[in-house]
């Protein structure tokens, strides 16, 4: 069974949410601790929301020096998947593992809200089905139509999401070469945008982010981190499954690896 | 005991929104004359014994590693205070030491 690891800092709050989350997507969630030097062999890992060490000296500086983001960084560097929700985006871009940084919202208020955000084309393998290596002609074929129906699905429904936020240092922000990196590359993953899924003008993110960048990935693709949380609607329960294909659409992609 | 002050400062071209509210709070407060207002952090490492070159250039690097993010942030400058002896505040450090 695919099994998505979730490590846990001292002051992580959303752990047990994403642990439930990657359940829902019919993998096996494995808790991580973040004094551990290893990933117990997990196929992905999560770096969920809080305030790891009390957001001291800055949100996500102290997590990233943990023993166990050495590991999580050779994960990332053999190209293996790494998502970095809210406070784990933090600690993404404080270990370097995606460019740019977080910094205070421009409105100095923590916000604590549902927003409308806009699935870019991008090389995020998080929420894009991958090609997948088969030496089985017809589980190549299979494969091939699993990708074809996600991405006709991605088209129809799923361009716009609604997903919470909640955090006081979400503004993305990033120097221009970067940005324009970003934008080439496709990895900008996730925007913030109207309900009816247009364009905001630029600096009017609810935290200010550049661009109106929510969630970014790295240029392979497989290294993911964005500031809503998704973890936190995946079934009925809360009135919003927005957040579910963040976690299917890569158990599926491992599931298809594992056969 | 010597103790090296490390000033971090966010970069120039960074927003400073804290920096923002403040300068717009001594606005009402009647002091007009600031034009601007950027607020950065400063660190007081107080060491066990005088330093060597090595051991500050080691606190350079972790200047630059993990007081400062150098995506927002620079280092504007590590001094060693001439013949730092802070008295030490009562029961200050002890009561730290306990609480971690």
């Amino acid at each position: 069974m695919t099994r998505i690891g979730v490590v846990t800092f001292p002051g992580t709050l959303d752990d047990r949410d994403a642990l439930r989350a990657v359940r829902l997507a019919g993998a096996d969630g494995v808790a991580l601790w973040h004094a551990d030097a290893d990933l117990r062999g997990v196929d992905a890992v999560i770096l969920p929301g809080g305030f790891s060490y009390g957001d001291y000296l800055r949100c996500g500086a102290i997590a990233r020096f943990s023993p166990i983001m050495d590991a999580v960084g050779r994960f990332a560097q053999q190209g293996r998947p790494v998502m970095g929700i809210c406070n784990g985006f933090q600690i993404l871009t404080e270990a370097h593992l995606l460019p740019g940084a977080l910094i205070r919202n421009s409105g100095l208020k923590f916000i604590c809200a549902e927003v409308a955000l806009y699935l870019e084309d991008s090389v995020c393998q998080w929420l894009t089905p991958q090609e997948v290596t088969s030496h089985s002609r017809t589980a190549a074929e299979n494969n091939h139509q699993v990708r074809h129906h996600h991405a006709r699905q991605l088209e129809a429904t799923k361009r716009v999401v609604r997903l919470p936020i909640n955090h006081n240092e979400g503004n993305y922000i990033c120097d221009v070469p970067t940005l324009a990196k970003l934008q080439a590359q496709g990895q900008i993953v996730l925007r913030y945008c109207a309900p009816d899924g247009s364009c905001l003008a630029d600096g009017s993110a609810p935290n200010g982010a550049l661009d109106n960048i929510a969630g970014i990935c790295n240029r392979q693709g497989n290294v993911f981190g964005l500031m809503p949380h998704p973890e936190r609607v995946c079934d009925g329960i809360s009135g919003n499954t927005d957040g579910a294909s963040f976690f299917n659409t890569i158990a599926q992609t491992l599931r298809s690896i594992e056969q | 005991m010597p103790r090296v002050i490390v000033d971090v400062m966010l970069k120039p071209e960074i927003l400073d929104p804290q920096g923002k509210a403040v300068r717009a709070a001594l606005t009402r407060l009647g002091y007009t004359g600031v034009a601007d207002v950027r607020q950065g952090k400063r660190f007081e490492l107080t060491l066990a014994e005088d330093p060597t070159a090595e051991a500050l250039d080691a606190i350079g690097q972790a200047a630059a590693t993990l007081l400062a993010n150098p995506v927002i942030e620079d280092v504007v400058s590590i001094r060693l205070e001439a013949g730092s002896a802070p008295v030490p505040h009562p029961g200050s450090t002890p009561v730290l030491d306990q609480a971690q």
